[in-house]
């Protein structure tokens, strides 16, 4: 029972977030993404909608209904298992950070740029907002994410899924490696 | 009873992207510095279990009267690399893709609350300039 309480290992992490696809193909033939989640969610509450957003999300319940499942799933793990702070953090990786000017690390998120009374700062408005407006746009236009593209389409073997993986690494080691030291 | 094990699955991804640490905005920035193998061990060895698993669905595919897979296609546009650079970029950014966003919302990170809402205000206005867009 001690391995619900410490952190898991990437050996037991990976597999079971890969077992999603063979999951979601045996229930229900489904191909497993999240970003789209994203887009039914919008296409349901947004007040203006363009035509991207004008299809029946509701055949896509599925997805809203596993999206309920990961909310419930980070309040369980949350509330009766936590982890403490991030664990065996690189030394290297901690000096960076501080070079930049985050403090030390705790909990889940730099809590001195990513939090409710940081969104006005300018750090803060970068990682949450901008971001935030990143992520949600970038995902749509690459029709997929990290579990979509590189995850579920890898495991196809489709190639449109390998140049966004690599799209989405390219992104990710020009922002850190760039864009974080210029503008923070 | 499908709609049960949706969520049930959901439960358990979502406890694993909070127990592996993988929502936590230190390990994407100790992967995309390559100071450590955890977030390669977990996306490499999570390929690797989907990619054994369909390809061994596959093989029951062409037994007559066998289940059917579909594995959708997503197709080809310039989109994959242009909007893939913005996520990445987006990505490091927050420290979260679509799936940690959602695990931040039950495990009650505030911060992350606006980025998820800020990442659905991205999604509607890529819909704004969608037709516009190089494809």
């Amino acid at each position: 029972m001690n391995e619900l309480y410490n952190p898991w290992p990437w050996y037991i992490a990976g597999p079971i977030i890969g077992s999603m696809v063979p999951l979601m193909l045996l229930i229900g033939n489904r191909r497993w993404g999240m970003s789209a989640t994203l887009r039914h969610v919008a296409a349901a509450c947004s007040p203006i909608k363009p035509p991207h957003l004008r299809y029946d999300w509701k055949k896509d319940t599925w997805s809203l209904l596993f999206v309920v499942g990961v909310v419930l799933g980070g309040f369980v793990a949350a509330r009766f298992f936590p982890n403490g702070d991030v664990s065996n953090l690189s030394p290297r990786t901690v000096d960076a950070i501080a070079q930049l000017g985050f403090n030390a690390p705790h909990g889940l998120v730099p809590a001195e740029a990513v939090s409710l009374s940081q969104v006005a700062t300018y750090r803060g408005f970068l990682m949450m907002v901008v971001g935030g407006l990143l992520v949600g746009f970038g995902t749509r236009y690459a029709n997929g994410c990290t579990s979509g593209h590189a995850i579920s389409g890898l495991s196809f073997l489709q190639w449109q899924s390998l140049v966004a993986t690599i799209a989405f690494f390219a992104g990710g080691l020009l922002c850190v490696h760039v864009l974080y030291p210029v503008l923070f | 009873m499908k709609n049960l094990l949706y969520i049930l699955c959901g439960m358990l991804f979502g406890v694993t992207l909070y127990k592996g640490e993988i929502i936590s905005w230190y390990r994407i920035q100790e992967m995309f510095r390559f100071h450590s193998f955890h977030m390669f061990g977990v996306i490499m060895t999570a390929i690797a279990t989907g990619a054994l698993s369909v390809a061994i669905m596959k093989r029951a595919l062409n037994k007559e009267g066998g289940p059917t897979y579909t594995l959708a296609k997503k197709p080809y546009q310039h989109g994959l690399w242009i909007g893939g650079l913005i996520f990445g970029i987006g990505w490091a950014l927050t420290g979260a893709c679509p799936g940690p966003l959602w695990v931040h919302v039950g495990v009650g990170t505030l911060g992350m609350l606006v980025t998820l809402f800020c990442a659905l205000v991205g999604v509607v206005l890529y819909s704004m300039v969608e037709s516009k867009l190089p494809r």
